[in-house]
């Protein structure tokens, strides 16, 4: 396919557009869908955070978060993670000029920040639980565990999902649908920015006041 | 390595009842594979049901389902009675106090996440697409999946009857009795994930759902112009999406507590409770709208249908609607006052809660003021609705009063709360299904329901109910507290208990009768075919189209100008749409939506036992399935029929139902 992608699919020239159209194309369906798992994850997360802010002083003796927060690692991690989100965003503006290695490059970039941000997360957890500051310590550390640990997750898991698309596009190339599957994973990849952003402000931040 | 987990042979033995359950299940089971086998239908049944993503099958299938829950939840009701009209003082009963718990949090579960939960996806499923002009929903494979993980979740349930033990925590396991303190065995864990698993499956029916009244209504099809039961499914499935992630979130945390020894529920190390019993409810709330709401749009539909006139105050209706809707949000709280809030807390909670009688009133009249006038006809449907608004008010009233704090930390868990919600569940939610399977029965079978049985069935519902859950509301008075398995003498219940296992049994020969009917009508067909596709002379787009509908729905798709189209266009107040068939791309069979759904059900079993192993595989097989499905380009997801094709089935189709 050599010209570039139009994203919005329109039958005719000037569609009336104040009726619903029973020939909805299949992007912006899908797009509408995955925007709505989008917040129903949202929304496990804002469970998550109202635990976060019942439970964050219930450190029950152990170590609180102004003992073990580490604002220049965290920092640093959203550094990562940002940059990732970047890249991500060229990938998709490349495969909107329908440069399929370019796409992959930067896939790649967004790829290894993305494993960055996991590795230091990682490395911090295992520091905490080196100073025996381990989830099963205090309600303040299972919810800051399972809260953190959960972005984390998804992080992870959209690392996995990153080596699919990849994979799609060396065997597919860049076909309407593998942009459609690349524009959900963009949409994924920043909503986890924007949940990184709060983790960050409420829980680090808040957390060394 | 420990690769059996928890596994036991222990795990097999149980008391004499639950072994005549397990057996009867057994033998049941058995017995539908010696029939596939006899008849051959295996193919039939993979190509046809299983692999299907046609809304039609898959709506059947949740109804389906709904049966063999509401089989399930119904035993375990009646032994529940059973057992509070015999152990009274020194007499026993006759199952143990354990197992009557296991018996009452088996019940609520399966009544509210199947019973409840399948009646409403089964109804969106069929009727969302008719009523709207659309082929199909937003998304059928994910709507295909959705079905199959709540039937993994259904499934799971039942074989906690067999292996092992169901949660002694009741329907909603409160902690600190749901935590791994209290409840060491695996009983907690098979609720766990049966909801869970069953959870996700709705939420993703809502997401499916919501995108397609959203983007599939026919032309012309404005938000003021939709049939009241879309507006009804529309501001439910905005619940579903905002509440049951909540109910997700609440779970996984109950799980890491339970698995990994954290301490968000916990008494020690800081745990709280009640941040639980608030997060369950924040979901709870909204999930008893999320089945109210949908009942409302069947009777709004019914009552229009049966009073041949327009529904009485459609914007107020749909107001109401969104008022009920938006409420349910922040009332949880009522559902425990005596948690000892301050008064202002609690004050704030009981206002609200009255104020949602407020859009509900206004529903009620409006169903009332749509028949004044009107030239009713008493079919089965409007018995039923009749015995509804009865139900609904007398239960709706007694909410109010529960509402008001310092009555309801006198009558706090009580058979009081248990009378009223069961007139919500049964008189509102259960009623309407049924009012609806009467009503819509002809349009996706071709086939009639004996109506004398329907109303032999409907008495026995109606008086069996008064007599089953009236007098709860005295015991609630005189004290009796919910989930007793034993009181004394002296407490003179036992004539009201003996009353309410009375109704109990009345209920169960109205259930029998439909069941009676149902298997007539199918063995029967013949005598019960139903040709005309408008039995009811009905207004919304459903009735314009053949019965059973073509997999298409609409060879042409409708344009209309108001809310009950086919009345104008039977009345030739509109233009009937000319007959012009066109080429209409069908989705492909899958099988990996079953797939799914079985390794669901081997990952929930796995992980109650603590088979890791399994567990992974499980999961993976979960994850590959949906790569596989992913990396299918779309011109291979569709089949095309052609225009010819299309007007040769509906040739077909006019002629009437057509069966071998």
């Amino acid at each position: 396919m050599n010209k570039p992608l139009s994203v919005h699919y329109q039958a005719e020239q000037n569609p009336d557009i104040s009726i619903p159209d029973p020939n909805q194309d299949m992007f912006s369906k899908n797009t509408l869908g995955f925007w709505m798992y989008l917040m129903t994850d949202c929304l496990i997360f804002a469970s998550l955070f109202i635990s976060h802010a019942v439970l964050a002083n219930e450190s029950f003796g152990g170590p609180t978060s102004r003992d073990l927060f580490r604002l220049d690692l965290t920092l640093a991690e959203t550094g990562a993670l940002l940059f990732s989100s970047i890249t991500c965003g060229f990938a998709l503006l490349s495969s909107l000029k329908n440069r399929r290695n370019a796409v992959i490059g930067w896939l790649i970039v967004a790829f290894l920040c993305g494993a960055l941000f996991v590795g230091m997360e990682l490395s911090e957890f295992s520091d905490f639980l080196s100073q025996g500051a381990s989830w099963t310590t205090s309600a303040f550390l299972s919810s800051f565990f399972t809260l953190v640990g959960t972005h984390g997750l998804h992080v992870s898991i959209g690392l996995f999902w990153m080596l699919v698309i990849i994979g799609q596009l060396l065997f597919l190339g860049i076909t309407p649908f593998v942009f459609r599957r690349l524009v959900i994973f963009g949409m994924f990849w920043h909503f986890l920015d924007l949940v990184w952003i709060f983790i960050f402000t409420f829980v680090y931040l808040f957390g060394v006041i | 390595m420990n690769w059996t987990g928890k596994l036991t042979l222990d795990a097999l033995k149980h008391e004499w009842t639950q072994n005549i359950a397990v057996v009867s299940m057994a033998l049941g089971g058995v017995a539908v594979v010696a029939l596939l086998f006899y008849l051959k239908k295996w193919k039939w049944l993979w190509h046809e049901w299983l692999t299907t993503v046609d809304p039609k099958r898959i709506g059947i299938m949740y109804i389906l389902t709904v049966v063999l829950s509401f089989c399930k939840g119904f035993v375990d009701a009646l032994m529940l009675r059973l057992q509070q009209a015999l152990a009274v003082g020194d007499a026993p009963g006759f199952i143990s106090a354990e197992h009557f718990q296991e018996v009452f949090s088996a019940h609520g579960t399966s009544m509210i996440f199947f019973v409840g939960m399948g009646t409403i996806f089964g109804l969106m499923n069929l009727v969302v697409p008719l009523q709207i002009g659309a082929r199909d929903v937003a998304y059928p494979f994910l709507n295909a999946v959705g079905f199959w993980l709540f039937a993994a979740g259904a499934m799971l349930m039942l074989i906690s009857l067999a292996y092992g033990g169901f949660a002694i925590s009741g329907w909603l396991a409160y902690p600190p009795l749901s935590g791994i303190e209290y409840s060491p065995g695996t009983g907690t864990d098979y609720w766990i994930w049966t909801v869970q698993i069953a959870g996700v499956g709705s939420t993703l029916a809502g997401i499916n759902f919501l995108a397609t009244i959203l983007k599939l209504r026919c032309p012309g099809m404005t938000f003021m112009k939709m049939p009241i039961f879309i507006w009804s499914v529309l501001c439910s499935t905005i619940l579903i999406i905002f509440a049951f992630p909540i109910l997700t979130a609440t779970l996984y945390m109950l799980t890491l507590d339970r698995y990994l020894g954290m301490h968000f529920f916990t008494i020690s190390n800081g745990g709280n409770f009640m941040m639980y019993v608030n997060l369950i409810w924040a979901w709870g709330h909204p999930e008893v709208y999320i089945l109210m709401l949908p009942a409302f749009g069947v009777f709004s539909e019914v009552v229009a249908t049966f009073s041949e006139k327009r529904i009485f105050g459609y914007a107020s209706m749909v107001w109401a609607l969104i008022c009920i809707a938006f409420l349910s949000f922040i009332v949880w709280l009522h559902h425990f006052f005596t948690m000892g809030a301050s008064p202002v807390v609690n004050s704030f909670f009981a206002v609200m809660t009255m104020v949602i009688a407020i859009p509900t009133g206004v529903k009620i009249f409006n169903w009332l003021f749509t028949k004044f006038r009107g030239r009713v006809h008493l079919t089965s449907p409007m018995l039923w609705f009749f015995a509804f608004i009865l139900n609904f008010t007398v239960a709706g009233m007694t909410g109010v009063l529960l509402s008001v704090p310092p009555v309801d930390y006198q009558v706090h868990n009580s058979l009081f709360l248990i009378a009223h919600f069961h007139g919500m569940v049964i008189g509102g939610v259960l009623f309407g299904f049924f009012c609806a399977f009467t009503y819509w029965f002809p349009k996706f079978t071709g086939l009639n329901l004996d109506e004398k049985l329907n109303r032999k069935a409907f008495w026995c519902w109606f008086l069996g109910f008064l007599l089953a859950f009236m007098p709860l509301y005295m015991l609630g008075f005189m004290g009796a507290t919910r989930r007793l398995d034993h009181y004394d003498a002296a407490t003179g219940w036992q004539p009201l208990f003996i009353l309410v296992s009375i109704g109990a049994l009345i209920i169960m020969c109205g259930a029998s009768i439909q069941v009676y009917g149902l298997y007539k009508t199918l063995r029967y067909w013949k005598m019960h075919r139903q040709f005309s596709p408008d039995p009811w002379n009905g207004r919304t787009l459903e009735w314009a189209i053949p019965s059973p509908p073509p997999i298409y729905n609409f060879a042409i798709i409708p344009t209309v100008a108001q809310i009950d189209p086919v009345w104008a266009m039977k009345r030739g107040e509109m233009p009937k749409p000319e007959e012009k068939y066109e080429a209409i791309v069908i989705p492909h069979n899958s099988g990996i939506p079953f797939i799914m759904g079985a390794s669901a059900l081997v990952f929930g079993f796995a992980m109650t036992w603590q088979v890791y192993w399994l567990g992974i595989l499980s999961f993976g097989t979960i994850v590959v399935s949906l790569i596989t499905r992913l990396s299918q380009p779309d011109e291979k997801e569709h089949y095309t029929l052609t225009a010819s094709q299309v007007e040769e089935i509906e040739i077909a189709a006019k002629k009437g139902p057509l069966y071998e």
